[in-house]
């Protein structure tokens, strides 16, 4: 214990001898911050221009990250968050304690944005992965006719499993319990996140996964294998877009601003491609990494505004619940 | 002198009452039907069980309030008397000082101990290694460094063979000898009894009886020795 | 006064178990009073209660229906090996989570091993998802568990009784009815109610084995509470309420499994003269064996390729993990041996209800409890590694406990009066008589800690810091990297930390296993 202590005052010195700098934190979500993901790149890229320290920090997931906002309340340490989605502003907005910085920009998005808190840094659609060499259903009724298997995330602890959630909802409106009870033998089970439901497809134990239209450019990317694909719905493949909000409360106003310039700008979206396999909000002057051109485009995108996407949630989590629970 | 006053000891529906003296230094068997508290009598007085009325002295002072560790007896008990995982020396020492290290004068005692009970150089060996007549030895050098003024045994050595059980008993009876120590013995057998005590309690009808001269009791004995002998 | 002189003194262990529930309690309090608004139980959460109860309770029954015969059998056959497998058996209960998923799915699952063997032929796929696969899974996590609480039960008693029994002439029945059923009597209420609350908090295990939101636990539950609804006064109640029914299930065990030990016995190889059937024994050995044995091969196989694959960041993990699991052995010691001593001196019941209480609290409550608690005093980040610790503790506490207090019960009956009549300092038995005759029991609990400790994720997921991650920790962010063998790989070195030092420390204290 007494080792313990004394590890976590050499850690609090090493972090104070740093506080000459001002500080910017960014909470945001794990996989962002991971070695794998943009946070070295972004933290490299900012602080060359900033004259500062950038602090990422990278709490579980985005529902994990408002929770996190919402229990430090208005003396948060945060400055900026970064990584809600269209399904999380509403709830953020209700807590007041985000403030606008109009940041503005040429966004590259299916959709037209306008909000003058939450600044868009990237995108993609949701979409059901599978093995190229196998035919995929056209729509959510030929999945359900089908016996083609998916895995899918719950939507209570997972953003993609309330991503599909909400594109039923978007596309089948009072229909979506039926379209659930169609799916309910399609479905192997419901993980709860992301990775475990990507692994265990991957391990073969699905034909399909709950992803993204952007999953199959990693392995073409990454590990130059074409064997994946995405499929398009003609219903629309519903929308996620990701974006970062300053705090009322920050102490670091102007650096925090400059950190959402900073988001939207070429250094920080030219990192998104490969390192968050998402699309840049804007599109960077280089264009997007070769391979991405490969990837499939849907024909619809489908978004619930943030309102909308509050007032359904919960209905549409209960009629998931009720239909997969016969 | 110990003197056990008006006591009383309860436990669930048994019972037994004790009011009786023992002379200092004198050796005591405590002889009696089985089942009949000969053991609880012991426990008594080395502190293990309450009192629920009266009170237990030695030399005209109360020691039926002390903690057992406290009280100036040693005792050895029907089974468990060494720590199975040190040495016999380290178990005799023990007895010295159950809390510190030895200073050398201690473990020149410890030493003098083991060759008094006639194990010189196994001091290293731990009970498994021992036979059992070994075993009761280090455990009466332990008792013997402790320098109690008052020796309880409760038939230490009951699983011993005769010859066995005989030698043990001429040990403890030249030890109490040398060092006038005051002993009870809890046994079975008579012969015991005649071998090293010269008085004898007996235990029966939830009553401790005062000490009797031990040759006379056996060859008179009262009726419910009679029965108990048979 | 004198019939409660005790060789060793119950209030470190009080202090201990004090510190305990303050921990557990006081971050739920936090939790609690942090709430501004909360909605109470909704009928889904009556559904979660109900299932999440259904489950524990059959993989409770399953877990030590099981371990029984797998233990007899292992306490009645010596062979070659007999010690790698019992230690390898331990490996699944070790494992975080997500990998163990994966490598059960890959033996049991659609197209696992058994159904592509199936598959030749011509029969289809087993169907693993249900409530079935949920007991399938907690029966993978806790065989083992149960299997070694039983052993060492098995093992502790004297070598004697079974020269006695067999000098009777008895029977393998006979051997069972007259020393072996005393003693699974005493013991399994308690390995019941363990392996009930363990499965109690079962959260990813159930959902994805379970197939979906009818597979709903109460864990998954708080999860919702917390992230999905910011409901922490929901969230605090359905933490108390697993603590409650965790409460019921220890104190029923307490009630019980009461009995002394089981006497004096030396220190001696036990060997055992019923014979009893030498194929029925190696049939409980082999299919123990090959359920344990398979998906953790599966997890050595898929994760081989991925070890040369690893970046150098996965070992710097694995090195903080080990240094987290060191301070996390000492700190359950320090709690675990003067607990022990204080149940062991009678009456303190309490003390061991509040160790079992580690076991039904939710992680997720403790870490965000601690958060709230330590935010206004320090940055929660810098504090990550000692708080996973601490945590992994607490979380550790109650299998430390199952394993050290049936041992110092005994040694306090054995020589508690020598002791006393000795007039030995309290410390000093503790120290002298205490410690060293627990030695087996102590470096068992110590193993089971420092492998728990590795292979948890624990707190430090919620109070991450980018710098420093444990293994587990980074295992997760590989796979959300898209990086499955990397993560395979990770998962490889994970399982060989924690059952070296499992192994390592075990082997400290090893007696009456061997030969």
């Amino acid at each position: 214990m007494k080792h313990l202590l004394i590890a976590a005052g050499l850690l609090s010195a090493t972090s104070a001898i740093a506080a000459d700098k001002s500080q910017l934190t960014v909470y945001t979500y794990d996989s962002f911050v991971s070695d794998w993901g943009p946070g070295p790149q972004v933290k490299e890229a900012f602080e060359a221009t900033c004259e500062c320290e950038l602090n990422l920090v990278g709490v579980e997931d985005g529902a994990a990250l408002l929770s996190r906002v919402r229990l430090e309340g208005e003396n948060s340490d945060a400055d900026v968050v970064l990584g809600l989605d269209t399904n999380l502003i509403a709830a953020a907005r209700e807590t007041g304690l985000f403030a606008p910085s109009s940041i503005s920009a040429d966004f590259a998005l299916p959709i037209e944005w306008k909000d003058d808190t939450f600044t868009p840094y990237d995108w993609g659609y949701f979409a059901f992965v599978y093995n190229a060499d196998a035919s995929a259903p056209a729509n959510f009724k030929e999945l359900a006719d089908s016996d083609t298997k998916i895995i899918i995330q719950d939507p209570r602890s997972s953003t993609p499993g309330l991503g599909l959630l909400m594109w039923v909802k978007a596309a089948y409106g009072d229909e979506a319990p039926e379209i659930w009870a169609g799916l309910a033998d399609n479905i192997v089970t419901v993980t709860k996140g992301w990775s475990e439901a990507y692994g265990l497809f991957l391990e073969g134990e699905s034909d399909m996964v709950l992803s993204y239209t952007t999953s199959p450019a990693y392995h073409l990317i990454a590990e130059e294998d074409a064997s994946k694909a995405a499929a398009a719905f003609d219903e629309g493949n519903y929308l996620q877009v990701e974006v970062a909000a300053k705090l009322a409360g920050t102490d670091q106003p102007e650096l925090a601003d400059q950190f959402l310039e900073f988001v939207v700008s070429d250094a920080f979206q030219q990192i998104i491609p490969t390192t968050n396999w998402m699309y840049p909000a804007v599109t960077p002057a280089a264009g997007l990494p070769e391979g991405f051109e490969t990837l499939t485009v849907p024909e619809n995108s489908l978004l619930f505004s943030p309102d909308e996407a509050a007032a359904v949630r919960d209905q549409a989590l209960a009629e998931w619940q009720n239909a997969l629970s016969q | 002198m110990l003197k056990l006053d008006d006591c009383l000891i309860k436990n669930g529906n048994f019972t037994l009452r004790a009011n009786i003296q023992i002379e200092a230094g004198t050796s005591v068997a405590i002889i009696g039907p089985s089942g009949a508290g000969k053991s609880t009598l012991l426990e008594t007085i080395a502190g293990f069980r309450d009192l629920k009325r009266g009170q237990i002295f030695w030399k005209h002072k109360c020691v039926s309030n002390l903690h057992p560790g406290k009280r100036p007896l040693a005792m050895l008990f029907q089974d468990g008397n060494l720590f199975p995982h040190l040495t016999a020396e380290q178990n005799i020492a023990l007895g010295l000082r159950p809390n510190g290290r030895l200073s050398k004068d201690e473990e020149t005692q410890v030493q003098s101990a083991l060759d008094r009970v006639a194990l010189p150089g196994l001091g290293g060996r731990r009970p498994s290694e021992l036979s059992g007549g070994q075993q009761s030895r280090v455990a009466l050098a332990r008792v013997l460094v402790q320098r109690r003024e008052i020796l309880l045994l409760d038939e230490p050595f009951a699983a011993l063979g005769p010859a066995l059980k005989a030698e043990m008993l001429d040990l403890v009876a030249d030890l109490v000898a040398e060092s006038d120590t005051t002993l009870l013995m809890v046994s079975h057998d008579p012969q015991d009894a005649r071998r090293i005590a010269q008085q004898t309690v007996l235990v029966a009808d939830e009553i401790a009886h005062p000490p009797a001269v031990t040759e006379q009791l056996f060859e008179n004995p009262p009726p419910s020795l009679r029965e108990y002998l048979g | 006064m004198a019939e409660r002189a005790q060789p060793v003194s119950p209030w470190p262990g009080i202090g201990a178990a004090a510190l305990v529930a303050t921990l557990i309690l006081g971050t739920l309090a936090a939790v609690a009073l942090r709430a501004e608004t909360s909605s109470g139980f909704s009928p889904a959460d009556w559904a979660a209660l109900k299932f999440t109860l259904t489950q524990s309770t059959l993989s409770a029954l399953f877990s030590v229906l099981l371990a029984v015969p797998v233990a007899r059998a292992l306490a009645r056959r010596r062979f070659r090996g007999r010690r790698a497998l019992i230690a390898l058996l331990g490996a699944p209960f070790i494992l975080p989570v997500i990998v163990a998923i994966l490598g059960l799915l890959q033996v049991f699952g659609r197209s696992g091993w058994i159904s592509d063997l199936l598959g030749l032929f011509g029969l289809p796929p087993i169907r693993i998802y249900g409530l079935h696969g949920v007991v399938l899974a907690h029966l993978f996590f806790n065989l083992p568990l149960a299997t070694r609480l039983v052993l060492q039960a098995w093992q502790e008693i004297p070598a004697e009784r079974f020269r006695l029994a067999a000098q009777l002439g008895c029977n393998g029945a006979a051997m069972f009815r007259l020393i072996e059923l005393p003693m699974l009597l005493r013991i399994l209420p308690g390995v019941l109610a363990v392996v009930f609350a363990i499965c109690l908090t079962s959260f990813a295990v159930a959902l994805t084995l379970g197939g979906g939101p009818r597979a709903t636990t109460i864990e998954l539950a708080i999860y919702q509470a917390f992230t999905y609804d910011f409901d922490l006064g929901r969230a605090a109640l359905l933490s108390a309420l697993q603590l409650a029914l965790t409460a019921v299930a220890a104190f029923a065990a307490l009630k019980f499994s009461r009995g002394d030990g089981f006497g004096t016995g030396l220190d001696r190889a036990i060997r055992r003269w019923d014979g009893g059937t030498p194929t029925l024994d190696a049939f409980w050995i082999l299919t123990a064996a090959t359920f344990l044995l398979l998906p953790l091969a599966s997890v050595v196989i898929s994760g081989f390729a991925g070890l040369f694959e690893m970046p150098a960041m996965v070992f710097r993990a694995a090195l903080t993990s080990i240094i987290v699991a060191a301070a996390s052995t000492a700190i359950l010691l320090l709690l675990a041996l003067p607990m022990a001593a204080a149940v062991a001196t009678g009456r303190y019941g309490i003390v061991e209800l509040s160790g079992i209480l580690g076991l039904a609290a939710s992680p997720l409550v403790i870490g965000t409890g601690l958060f709230i608690l330590i935010r206004p005093l320090a940055n929660p980040t810098t504090l990550a590694l000692p708080v996973t610790a601490l945590v992994n503790a607490a979380m550790a506490l109650p299998f430390a406990l199952r394993i050290l207090v049936p041992a110092a019960r005994d040694v306090v009956t054995r020589h508690g009066r020598l002791a006393i009549s000795l007039d030995m300092g309290k410390g000093t038995f503790f120290a002298r008589v205490l410690l060293p005759r627990m030695r087996p029991q102590i470096c068992f609990a110590a193993g089971l800690g420092a492998a728990l400790s590795m292979g948890d994720l624990g707190v430090i997921a919620l109070f991450a810091d980018p710098q420093i991650a444990t293994l587990p920790l980074q295992i997760y962010r590989l796979m959300g990297a898209y990086q499955m063998q990397a993560a395979a790989g990770g998962a490889l070195l994970l399982l060989l930390l924690s059952m070296g030092a499992f192994w390592l420390l075990d082997r400290g204290g090893r007696w009456h296993a061997e030969a």
